[in-house]
Formats: C-alpha cells, sequence, structure tokens
C-alpha cells in the first residue's frame, strides 16, 4: 500500500542524473517508439492484475527482437538499474508491479508463433503469443495447448511460464511445467543460453524446472516450445450438488479412490454459486451448500463408461440433484460460470482479493470452516471457488477500499488465509504465485536457511540481484518484521 | 531414525568427499565414482500415504519396492516407472534394489514415460540436507504449489550432486483400468513415421518399443478405450503375461539387447528424428524420442549427431567414460551449474565428478 510514496518518488525522479542517463543509454538501442519514460505513458504499466499496488518505473521499454532485449538488458547491468518483466500483467500476485527506479521490460510485440508442427505435436512461439491464441492455431491439426488459467483470452505464454500457471484441466493435463519443452532465456547480464530441448530431456540440472515459475526474477523468456496435446474426441460433465462441503469433498475422493482422473473437477461454495448463476443463469443448484463440476474426456466409448462411475459415486456421497451435459452447449454452460467465478463476484463487490492456497484435500472442511469464522471476524464476505482434484482453493475476499480501512483489513484477512494453508500441511500458492502479494507469508511457510537457498538460487542467474527484486523471496528483513506479528518461522 | 539424520550431518559436516548411495542399484550410471560411501537405507519407510490426495511422501531409503507394494494395495502406481535395475524382490520378500531416494536422484523413467512423464513431472517435494548440514524443504505434498524456486525439481536427475535427499513426495496414479499390446512388422522410418502420428490423434498410447523390424505398442486406458483402439491400429495381439514380462525387460534392461558387455548409449532425440545411420544395433522408445544404440562407437561424432538432430548423448553404461558420460554444457550453461553447485554444496562434498568432471 505504497502508491503515494512512490509516485512521488517518480516524480522527483524526473531529474534525476542516474535515470537521464540510463535513459540516453535506452534511447540509443531502441527505436523512440519502444521506449516511454513521460508520466502518462507510464502509467497503464503502474500495476497488473494486484490493482493494489502499484508504482511508476522510470521508463518502459517495449522491445521487439532479441538483439533489443539483450541490449536493454546490458545497458540495465551496466547501471545497476533493475528490470521486471512485463507479459499481458493479468497476473494477480503483483509479479509486473514495477520497481521504482527500475525499468519494465515488456515482451508485448513478441507475438509471433513461430514454428507449428503437428507431427511432432509441438508449438515454438514468442513470450508475448496469448495462450489461447496457441490453442486457436494449431485446431487445424487437432490439437491444443492443455494449461488453461482463467485468464487464457489474454495471458501470455512468457507469464504463464513466470507463474507455471495452471488451470482447470491441470490434474489430468499438468501444468506449463509439464507442457513446456524448451526456453531461450536472455540472463541480466545480456547472455543467451538454452534450456530443455525439443528432445523429451536435456544434459545437466533441469534448469527447466527452475525457469518456470520463477516469476521473472531469473531470465527473460525469449522464445518457449510448448507440447501439444491431441484434442479429446468428446467430453462430457456431470454437475452434482450437495447440501454439505463435506459430502462433496469425499465424492471428490470417492472419485479419485476409483481410479478415475477427471479431466476437470471444480467445487464451488454457496455464495459463488449464487454469484455466478446471477450472472451467466447456468441453473445452478443455489440451495446447495456445494456444487461440483466433473468432467471427463477422451473417446465417446471411455467418456460413457467415466461419466456412468462418477456419477454412481456422485450419488452414493449424497448429491442432491445431478445433471449431465447433453450436448456442447450445455457442456460450456456448466462450466461458464465456473471460469467467470472471478468476474461474476467482481459484480457483486466493488473490489475483491482472490487468493491461492492449496491444501491437502483432507482439511478442506476444516479450512472453509475457519474461513467462514475469519470472514465473521473481518466483517469482510468470503466466496470459494476451489479446484477439488488438486486442492488449490481460491477464497474471494469482497471489499470497498472506498471504505477506509478496508483495503488493509482485508488484507490481513487474507495473509490468516494463507497461514491456515500453511498450518494443515499446504502452501501459500498454487498457481498464482508469490509476487509482491505474498512475500511476507513465505516467512510463515519458509525458514531463514530455505529463503537463503533461494536467494543463492536466483543469484546464480542474477548475481547482482537487478531482475524483479523483492518480489517472491522475502529478505530476512521482511520475515522479523512478519515475525513482530507473530507468524513467521 | 533421527539418529540416522545426526549420523548424515556429522559425515556431511566433515566436508570430505561423500558417495551418497542407497541399494547401489546405479552405480554404474554416470561419472566415476568417488569419495566415502554414504548408505541411505537406514533412513527408510513411508512417512504418509494419501491414495484420495494421490500422494506418497517416503524416506530416501525406502526400497522402490516397497513403495510400489504399498501403492498396489489401493491399486495406484508410480506412472513413470522408475527402473530398480536389480532384484527387487527374493522369494517374495522385498530385497534391496533401488531406494525412492536413489530413483529421484537419478530421474531415471521407464517405457510409458512419453506419455505418462518423468520422474520430476511426478515430484511435489523434497526435504534436502546441504553441504552445510541443513534441513530444507522445497516443494511439498500438494499439486500445485508455486511458493518459491522449483527446487524439488532440480535436485530431481542431479545424481546427488546438490544435496543429500532425506525425504521425498510423488504424485501417484491409478493402475490403469485395461491394456493390450499390440505388434506389428515394420522398418525403422515406417515405425517413426506412425508412432509420431498416432501420438497426434486420441489413441490410448502408453509405451511403445521398435527394435529389429518389430514394433511393439501398449495401450493402456479405459476398456472400452483399449477395445477401440485395438480394432482401429490392427497388428498382432500379444498375450498379457508374456507382454507385461516384455515391457518389465524394457524397463529393467533385462531384455537380450541389454545383455553383455558392448557399451549402451542412450540417446535422447526429437521423436522426429529420422532414423540414425549408426554403427551397432539399436532400440527405440518413447515413441521415438528415446533410442539406445549399443557399441563402442566415436563418442564425438555420436554426440555431433544427436546435437544435430536437436538432441543429446549420454555414455549410459559401460565403454570408456574418460571422454565425460553426459553432454558437454555451453560455457554459460556450465557457469549457472557451477554456482548452483556452490550454493547448495559449498565444499564439494556430494558425488562430487559423478554428473560433471568440472564439479
Amino acid at each position: 500500500m505504497s502508491q503515494p510514496e512512490d509516485s512521488a518518488a517518480t516524480v522527483t525522479d524526473a531529474a534525476n542524473p542516474d535515470r537521464e542517463a540510463l535513459l540516453a543509454d535506452l534511447a540509443r538501442v531502441l527505436p523512440a517508439a519502444a521506449l516511454l519514460s513521460a508520466a502518462e505513458d507510464l502509467k497503464p504499466y503502474e500495476c497488473d492484475g494486484l490493482t493494489a499496488y502499484r508504482a511508476l518505473p522510470w521508463a518502459v521499454a517495449l522491445p521487439q527482437n532479441d538483439e533489443q532485449v539483450v541490449a536493454v538488458l546490458k545497458a540495465c547491468h551496466a547501471r545497476k538499474v533493475p528490470v521486471v518483466a512485463r507479459g499481458a500483467g493479468t497476473g494477480l500476485s503483483g509479479g509486473a508491479t514495477p520497481v521504482v527506479q527500475g525499468v519494465v521490460l515488456s515482451l508485448a510485440k513478441f507475438m509471433r508463433i513461430l514454428e507449428i508442427d503437428p507431427l511432432a505435436r509441438l508449438a515454438r512461439v514468442q513470450p508475448g503469443v496469448r495462450n489461447q491464441a496457441i490453442s486457436e492455431a494449431v485446431a487445424p491439426f487437432g490439437l491444443y495447448y492443455a494449461p488453461d488459467p482463467s485468464s487464457q483470452i489474454a495471458c501470455t505464454i512468457g507469464g504463464n511460464v513466470a507463474e507455471n500457471s495452471g488451470g482447470v484441466h491441470c490434474l489430468k493435463y499438468g501444468l506449463t511445467l509439464h507442457n513446456v519443452l524448451k526456453l531461450r532465456v536472455a540472463l541480466m547480464n545480456g547472455e543467451v543460453i538454452e534450456i530443455g530441448s525439443h528432445a523429451l530431456d536435456d544434459a545437466g540440472y533441469d534448469l527447466l524446472a527452475l525457469m518456470i515459475g520463477s516469476e521473472g526474477m531469473l531470465g527473460i523468456v525469449l522464445e518457449a516450445t510448448v507440447k501439444l496435446t491431441p484434442k479429446p474426441r468428446t467430453a462430457q460433465v456431470v454437475m452434482a450438488s450437495f447440501d454439505s462441503v463435506i459430502d462433496a469433498g469425499n465424492a471428490v475422493a470417492a472419485i479419485i479412490a476409483a481410479g478415475i482422473i477427471p479431466a476437470g473437477l471444480e467445487m464451488m461454495d454457496k455464495l459463488a454459486t449464487a454469484a455466478v448463476e446471477d450472472f451467466v443463469h447456468a441453473g445452478y443448484d443455489l440451495a446447495a451448500a456445494a456444487i461440483l463440476l466433473a468432467e471427463s474426456d477422451g473417446t465417446t466409448e471411455e467418456v460413457a463408461e467415466e461419466i456412468a462411475t462418477m456419477s454412481t459415486l456422485l450419488e452414493q456421497n449424497g448429491a442432491r440433484q445431478l445433471r449431465i451435459s447433453q450436448s456442447e452447449a450445455e457442456r460450456l454452460k456448466y462450466w461458464a460460470g465456473r471460469k467467470a467465478a472471478f468476474p461474476a463476484v467482481g459484480r457483486i463487490t466493488p473490489d475483491y482479493l482472490c487468493m491461492d492456497g492449496t491444501i491437502p484435500r483432507k482439511h478442506l472442511s476444516h479450512v472453509l470452516t475457519r474461513i467462514a469464522e475469519l470472514s465473521a471476524e473481518f466483517h469482510l464476505r468470503c466466496a470459494n471457488v476451489f479446484h477439488a482434484g488438486d486442492g488449490n482453493l481460491h477464497p474471494l475476499i469482497m471489499f470497498d477500499a472506498r471504505n477506509p480501512g478496508e483495503t488493509e483489513r482485508a488484507i490481513a484477512f487474507g495473509a490468516k488465509i494463507l497461514e491456515l494453508s500453511v498450518d494443515v500441511g499446504g502452501t501459500i500458492t498454487g498457481e498464482h504465485g508469490v509476487g509482491i502479494e505474498k512475500v511476507k507469508q513465505m516467512c510463515v511457510q519458509f525458514s531463514r536457511e530455505e529463503l537463503d537457498a533461494f536467494h543463492a538460487v536466483k543469484a546464480a542467474f542474477d548475481p547482482l540481484t537487478l531482475l524483479n527484486p523483492g518480489k517472491a523471496v522475502p529478505y530476512p528483513r521482511h520475515c522479523s518484521e512478519y515475525r513482530l506479528t507473530g507468524s513467521a518461522r | 531414525m533421527s539418529d540416522s539424520i545426526e549420523e548424515f550431518r556429522s559425515r556431511i559436516l566433515e566436508r570430505k568427499p561423500l558417495r551418497l548411495k542407497g541399494g547401489g542399484s546405479k552405480d554404474f550410471y554416470g561419472g566415476p565414482l568417488a569419495g566415502e560411501v554414504l548408505d541411505t537405507r537406514g533412513y527408510s519407510g513411508i512417512v504418509g500415504y494419501e491414495p484420495t490426495e494421490l500422494v506418497i511422501t517416503a524416506r530416501a531409503g525406502t526400497p522402490l519396492a516397497e513403495i510400489e507394494s504399498a501403492l498396489a494395495t489401493r491399486r495406484q502406481v508410480l506412472a513413470c516407472e522408475p527402473p530398480h535395475f536389480g532384484n527387487a524382490t527374493i522369494g517374495g520378500e522385498i530385497a534391496g534394489g533401488a531406494t525412492i531416494g536413489g530413483a529421484v536422484a537419478a530421474g531415471l523413467s521407464g517405457p510409458r514415460r512419453a506419455v505418462a512423464g518423468s520422474v520430476r513431472d511426478y515430484v511435489l517435494g523434497v526435504k534436502l540436507m546441504d553441504g552445510e548440514g541443513r534441513e530444507l524443504n522445497f516443494g511439498g505434498q500438494v499439486m500445485k504449489n508455486v511458493a518459491g524456486f522449483d527446487v524439488s525439481r532440480l535436485v530431481t536427475g542431479s545424481l546427488g550432486t546438490l544435496g543429500l535427499i532425506l525425504e521425498v513426495s510423488l504424485k501417484v496414479m491409478p493402475q490403469p483400468v485395461a491394456q493390450a499390446t499390440l505388434r506389428f512388422e515394420m522398418p525403422q522410418d515406417k515405425a517413426l513415421d506412425a508412432l509420431n502420428g498416432w501420438g497426434g490423434q486420441p489413441v490410448p498410447l502408453a509405451a511403445s518399443c521398435w527394435q529389429d523390424g518389430v514394433l511393439t505398442l501398449r495401450l493402456s486406458g479405459a476398456r472400452a478405450a483399449i477395445t477401440a483402439a485395438c480394432e482401429k491400429l490392427g497388428g498382432e495381439r500379444v498375450a498379457e503375461p508374456e507382454a507385461a514380462s516384455f515391457w518389465d525387460s524394457l524397463r529393467e534392461q533385462t531384455a537380450a539387447f541389454f545383455a553383455g558387455d558392448a557399451p549402451l548409449w542412450r540417446l535422447s532425440l526429437p521423436s522426429v528424428a529420422p532414423p540414425l545411420d549408426l554403427p551397432g544395433p539399436q532400440l527405440i522408445e518413447w515413441g521415438g524420442a528415446q533410442r539406445w544404440l549399443r557399441g563402442a562407437v566415436d563418442a564425438a561424432h555420436l554426440r555431433e549427431t544427436a546435437a544435430r538432430a536437436g538432441g543429446h548423448a549420454t555414455l549410459f553404461r559401460g565403454g570408456d567414460k574418460t571422454g565425460g558420460v553426459f553432454a558437454p554444457l555451453s560455457p554459460a550453461l556450465m557457469e549457472v551449474h557451477r554456482r548452483l553447485k556452490q550454493s547448495f554444496d559449498p565444499y564439494g562434498v556430494f558425488n562430487p565428478g559423478r554428473l560433471y568432471p568440472e564439479f
């Protein structure tokens, strides 16, 4: 919540000699239109999808090719100026929040799909290509790119790599990590390395695993080769409603125990269901405590078999209503609500914070009960949507930033939920990243020694700590501040 | 168990080279062995298994076979099929063989890898002891976790060079409901085309093997899907007991192709790489992406051929290791490797030279 100071700092920085010198360096390597430095041009870059945190950078660079990216990095490296990479800016944890006295490196112009090889089932793309654009481009070959974060219309593959994005189908099809084969990466000093390969593995350490989910702190993705998956012949979804969250949780466990890995397995609580029903009119059961969507995909025979088994298990576990999609239109309608859960909640509240803890599913009922208690304590409503198959919970805390103190209260509520996730053996972030938002809660999940190890990993790629500094991995002082509140390890 | 931890720590704090060892089933793999043995097998046991959450957590010294037995009681498996490379059970008793710590450290996967994913894809978390004797937890027991850099997967396949793995959490999968094995007479180029073609279609392909003009396919999935696929693909159906032992002989490298002392090279290539004109017999797995080659070939020529095809070559077993076992890294990549090694193992304690002679 340091927006006023940050903006003030930028205003006084207008005549900062270091800034002037850097701008001159950048102007030498970038076309005029690719370098933004006027306050009004910088404004659109002051935040990403986490709008509660804002800052104005010294400049925004919009390079068009690898050489320009390398030149920008070298110029910043020489002057020890921090660089924050940015894709579409849809991130929800403030991973692309600018660093004051730093440069935002936008990859927005890297929009080309360089190669589609249907036989090898891979696509080589630039980092600014949108997630969904890949699937659209390869659809004629009966293929698609599997990870499908809710923001897939807008978010870019470079950002997906930075956050290790998931989606509603990742229990079966994996995360970004499982669907990227190779990256070309520029290091902060301007060196370019290739990690991974078009084969299934590469010699040496698995740096691909390290790069994916590294929140722009290790290198800048210049190019990614992604794996393409054959489109299933058909898909069908069962929508079941339950009188209790416990029953719904048991039904999920029963499906997994029966040896089924559903293509999607999603839960919404009553408040979330009400919000989306009002928005998409999918016919959800508004009286239910929880709604479950279970999808099967594959051949017609496979889907029929799985849907029948799942339906039986859902009924045995107390489903009060069961509906099976009878057409593709109906399937999409059932999903529409879940996919639109965030904007739907956005309609019923001026502001909301989307949390992202993952928990062992057996603790779901305890966690939801505790969230309800916290909701009463903080006097803020909270709707819950849940990737039930993999335990990834998205509580949506509703607040009104115009009311004094309410933003801070929402953030404090969110912090409690994250700590709760760690308490039950889970994690503070399943797929949105730590960014700036959850950096303090890292002190709850990790020990001082573990955080030191993360800093060392960063230093192996970026010894001067110039790439996206201050994000994802807290410094000891963050933790000692947080420790005063009694939460950090 | 805490005794083991203290013993490990005191050995590490002596700052002398250690050779981390579980069952020793993969002693043949990687660079020359160096250092005094640190045996992990005293630190054993399944710590937690949640079948409905698809997660198992076990101490490093737990036999892989023990884990597989536990999973089998709930009809689950490690879908990446890490090899045992040794007698896993003797007279029904689990007797030595690979440990789960070793399986993760080596990162080797079996016949299903191209479809099901690698060991690394299933690692959810590790507890590691670093060169300072500190116990560090990375990742966790949940499917989705992006808090902190993904060190648990960095450690996977690092051949113990970054630290002593104490405990691992893995994602497990249900056993396939139905399976079938089909056999076709087919030359190599046709087999590679067919495999890549099927790979782009919703065919329930689980594993493949081409050798000597014979392509063998394993299908797995829902019963109905297998029946439909068998009809569509044709070929000769192999009866299940024989089929199971065939796939097992590939995973464990007990098939005739792997017998004898001739050097065994592993080529990891894009699946679409054309047949490689190389001396010596070849066996092709993973839909074309893993190709085994027997014989004393010229290492430099082989590495160049693999690199030109977009992959890399490893001297997997036997042969002359003086030229290095794994494909050399570019200077920039080697520098990153060195720094990572330095940060986890500043005194060069863990498996020196096992991955690269440089560290």
